[in-house]
């Protein structure tokens, strides 16, 4: 570990912080174009956060340490996740402490603790996100390790930092397993990240909604903390379908140029998935809850049928 | 060559002092202090003794001893080798952490005099570690025997109550129907020489018939023990029936003898296993586990609900096993070497936070004399010892990083990642369904872990004697911290424990995971190489500590701290109480939904003009309706036939005597 790697990864960090809430300030921005509305500005959501942060922090009764930890376990969680994976360079110093598996295992870690503290005061809402939230997350946490098993079998490795230099030096061809795989990703992404059409994160409707319902009882810095991390959620889970299928130029040496030309090369990229996310949510519907495994199941499918399709054809 | 000739010796003398221990309880069966307060923590220390011997062997070259008792030219035949001695380590770690918090843990007056129920208890241990000694198969018997009967009346503690004569009995039944699968077993492998010392069953070399015949045997023997699919049914009766110590026993430690006895039956004594025979194991092992998972998700009794999450734990640990021996079939060692890893790592795992959580509805038992998880809630509050402990717990068994629980799945997720190199290509394809099949159960592991935390310690309580409940005693917490402690450092250093269980592989499959090398970083976890894939819980633990901890300093630097207490929002609702949380049944609703064809469900839904509304949901176990029923119909039948012939007149058994005279006059004529 040198003195560049450090910096690397704190530059990592910090674009993970900020990149977050532009990303979802971003993707309302689009939305409100694409509906005709005017738009936000871009940084409304930074601006929530800070004075989320100001405000005085309300807590039920009944709610137990749970209820305090959870924020911060969960923000720290996802912060490492987009720290871990590839978003400005191959060569991060922590990128070796997690390969692919173990993302998928510290967004499941999130997400157990979420639920926890939903389930923490005992309100009707906060068990049933909670409920709503588990049977998500055990049909979307499947596929989304059959797609980074997919990728991880054509680079015969599940670091992320070696399936991103080994795809983005193979020679240009559109493999089936991966258009599989691409497939069943942005299925899992836009259900692990609570969009349309598995969740509104626009809605407070009690029948329809899941992430809201977990953060109901969350107010103040609690609150902040959460919105952030859910960002962040959205930023890690971006940078790894980039990271998958479109891994050009992402930086392989920690110098200084070769960040400075990362950067901007992420932000286009994260501006262009992020119009697709707000055009999706823009022509889809809602979808009843009860369809949701279905679809789930579907992005499973596709996942398996992908790493088939690698073992049978080699494509 | 015996490199630490005492090991065996300081072994045995462990099992002696376990039956002194058991025998002195006799002294004073009903008193109480001197049991559980004198008796028990001994035993304890025993524990950390036998576990600190077997790990200091494990690296050594096997050791045996002759113990002259039993039938005259039958003696003992014993042996320490790297396998046992890890089974033995993970005996005696788990059985330390119980069995402190069973010094805590039996009230007075409840079932079984104390003293009695040490020496069952005693006899019960002991007879798991000379499991692990045995080398001929007449110890191996005498031991696998003492260690049924004694759990027997271990489970059956509270034989006044029906339903538990019920569960003892079934678990008798089963465990005696896998015995007499051992024993056609060893009867194959011996191979008609009469010599029934494991040694002679390493030396023959069978023909690929009767070897296949010796495994499908050891596989449904050892199976029925470890409670794989359909013999699992005795595991869901009998753990809620014993006393939570013995249900953690069970199934932290006894479960795992049956996983010693395949590993032993496959890698050591058959030599080179087919690749089929993981097939089968992969087949079996897969079904066992989405079944345990998904029956756990729809459970309503908290310990009910552990059993068959232990049934899916064995799932993926006969899943491994599966795939080592495929890989050992097809002599990729190296692969071998990491999938037996696996399945080791996972043993002593499961051994570990199965126990904890086992432990931790035991003090939750007691505190509220509730088992169901309809009638708990909110425990946290009064029991912050037993949550704690019981979060480590259920974050180990959802397979989270960084816990212990996480190593093991990786490990395993990793072996099938390179089955891309196998030559037979219809195993290639259908080794990704299965790894979709363990990823699934992984995922559906934390489900049921959110139910289980969820439902008992966090919400309202449900009933308003909870909040009477009391922490457990300082007994019971040492216990529970113990296995705790284990748990944490289990998933923190895992390139140690790799280094440990190395020699198994080594021993069993003639090459180990590393060679005799060290990892060459000893925070980084990469079995093959860090540009194949790495993973090091200690630096995400640390790091994941540092970010929250900064942050938490950072809000309080910039912002403030302050917090103020209210009534919980709710969307507004003014009238909400603890009945409108969701139950276990509604947590688990989703499951039933989705995997309805699985369970055989009889739903009573009320309608909104019933003047008496009664909502029921039974599930039943299909192993039930479709196996366990209609063999017991066709053995009831038969011998209802045969009884037919039994009229209790003197006159009609003369008749029989004379037509079978007859007939065999008959017979001799012809």
């Amino acid at each position: 570990m040198n003195l560049e790697g450090v910096l690397a990864q704190i530059a990592a960090m910090l674009v993970a912080l900020v990149g977050g809430p532009l990303l979802a300030g971003w993707v309302n921005v689009c939305r409100a174009w694409l509906q005709n509305r005017t738009a936000p500005p871009l940084t409304q959501p930074l601006r929530a956060l800070h004075k989320l942060f100001w405000k005085e922090s309300v807590m039920a009764h009944g709610a137990s340490p749970m209820y305090r930890i959870a924020p911060y376990v969960v923000f720290s969680c996802m912060l490492l996740a987009s720290m871990i994976i590839p978003t400005l360079s191959t060569n991060l110093p922590l990128a070796p402490a997690a390969d692919a598996i173990a993302l998928v295992g510290l967004f499941a870690l999130a997400r157990l603790f979420i639920s926890l503290a939903a389930m923490d005061v005992g309100t009707a809402f906060g068990t049933l996100g909670a409920r709503r939230e588990m049977l998500v997350g055990f049909l979307a946490e499947p596929a989304f390790l059959m797609v980074l098993f997919t990728a991880s079998l054509i680079s015969s490795s599940t670091s992320l930092a070696t399936i991103v230099s080994s795809l983005a030096h193979r020679e240009f061809a559109v493999l089936p397993s991966l258009a599989f795989a691409g497939v069943a990703f942005t299925m899992v992404s836009l259900a692990e990240n609570a969009r349309i059409p598995v969740d509104n994160p626009a809605t407070h409707l009690e029948l329809t909604m899941i992430h809201e319902a977990l953060l109901l009882e969350y107010s103040g810095r609690h609150l902040a903390l959460m919105e952030w991390a859910a960002s962040l959620k959205l930023f890690a889970y971006s940078c790894a379908g980039l990271a998958l299928f479109l891994p050009w130029g992402v930086a392989e040496a920690n110098d200084r140029r070769a960040l400075a030309f990362a950067l901007p090369v992420l932000a286009a990229k994260l501006a262009a998935g992020g119009f697709a996310l707000a055009l999706i949510e823009t022509i889809l519907a809602k979808m009843r809850i009860f369809r949701v495994p279905e679809f789930l199941a579907t992005a499973f499918l596709l996942g398996v049928l992908a790493l088939l399709v690698h073992q049978l054809l080699g494509a | 060559m015996s490199v630490a000739p005492s090991a065996i010796d300081g072994v045995l003398a462990v099992v002696a002092a376990w039956l002194a221990i058991g025998l002195a309880g006799l002294a004073a069966p009903r008193n109480f202090r001197f049991v559980a307060g004198f008796l028990f923590p001994v035993s304890a220390l025993l524990g950390i003794a036998l576990a600190a011997l077997a790990l200091a062997a494990l690296p050594h070259a096997p050791e045996a001893l002759l113990l002259p008792i039993g039938l005259p030219n039958l003696p003992f035949h014993l042996r320490l080798d790297p396998l046992s001695a890890f089974f033995l380590v993970v005996l005696g770690l788990a059985s330390a952490g119980i069995t402190i918090f069973a010094g805590g843990y039996f009230r007075p007056g409840e079932g079984t005099a104390p003293g009695i129920m040490g020496l069952q208890y005693h006899v019960f241990l002991a007879a798991m570690a000379m499991v692990m000694l045995a080398d001929d198969a007449y110890a191996f018997m005498v031991a696998w025997e003492a260690m049924a009967l004694s759990s027997f009346f271990l489970v059956t503690t509270n034989h006044r109550i029906a339903e538990i004569q019920r569960a003892g009995f079934l678990y008798l039944l089963i465990a005696h129907v896998g015995a007499i699968a051992i024993l056609l077993c060893f009867g194959v492998l011996q191979a008609n020489t009469g010599d029934y010392t494991f040694a002679n069953m390493r030396a023959q070399h069978l023909t690929p018939f009767w070897a296949s015949a010796g495994f499908l045997l050891a596989f449904f023997g050892f199976g029925a023990k470890a409670g794989i699919l359909p013999l699992h049914v005795w595991l869901p009766e009998a753990h809620p029936a014993a006393p939570s110590p013995v249900s953690a026993l069970m199934s932290g430690v006894m479960l795992k003898t049956a996983i010693y006895g395949m590993a032993r039956v496959c890698f050591d004594l058959l030599g080179t296993p087919l690749w089929w025979w993981g097939v089968v194991a992969l087949v079996v092992g897969l079904a066992t586990a989405l079944f345990g998972a998904v029956f756990a998700a729809a459970q309503v009794d908290m310990k009910r609900l552990l059993a068959y999450s232990s049934i899916e734990n064995i799932g993926l640990v006969v899943v491994a096993l599966g795939l080592a021996i495929v890989f050992t079939g097809y002599h990729m060692l190296p692969l071998a070497a990491l999938a037996m890893t696996a399945m080791l790592y996972h043993c002593v795992n499961h051994a570990m936070f199965k126990s904890l959580l086992f432990l931790a509805t035991g003090s939750v038992l007691h505190a509220t004399s509730e088992r169901s998880l309809g009638k708990l809630g909110g425990l946290m509050r009064w029991m912050p010892w037993v949550a704690g402990t019981a979060l480590v717990g259920v974050i180990a068994s959802a397979g989270l990083p960084p816990s212990n629980g996480f190593v093991s799945e990786w490990l395993l997720l990793q072996s099938f990642l390179f089955t891309g190199e196998l030559p037979n290509p219809y195993l290639r394809m259908l080794v990704p369904v299965f790894a979709a099949g363990v990823v699934l159960v992984a995922a559906l592991a934390g489900y049921v872990m959110v139910k289980f935390f969820g439902v008992i310690f966090l919400g309202q309580p449900r009933e308003e004697k909870l909040a009477q409940a009391r922490d457990a005693g300082w007994l019971e917490r040492l216990g529970l911290v113990w296995l705790t402690v284990l748990c944490v450092l289990l998933g923190l250093f895992p390139v140690e424990v790799m280094e440990a269980i190395d020699p198994i592989p080594a021993a069993l499959l003639g090459r180990g995971l590393l060679q005799g090398g060290r990892i060459a970083d000893a925070f980084l976890l990469a079995p093959v190489n860090p540009a194949r894939a790495s993973y090091s819980p200690l630096l995400i633990a640390v790091a994941a500590l540092a970010i929250a901890a900064l942050v938490f300093v950072l809000v309080r630097r910039f912002y403030h701290g302050r917090t103020r207490r209210a009534a919980p929002w709710g969307c507004g609702y003014p009238w909400q109480t603890a009945r409108m949380q969701d139950t276990a049944e509604g947590f688990g609703q989703p499951i039933r939904q989705i995997f309805e064809p699985l369970f055989l469900m009889k739903r009573e839904l009320p309608t909104a003009f019933d003047a008496h509304p009664r909502y029921r949901v039974s599930i039943e176990d299909p192993a039930w309706r479709w196996l366990y029923l209609p063999v017991a119909w066709a053995t009831e039948t038969c011998s209802r036939l045969v009884g037919l012939l039994q009229r209790g007149r003197i006159a009609i058994y003369l008749l029989y005597s004379f037509l079978t005279l007859l007939a065999l006059l008959f017979l001799t004529q012809a």
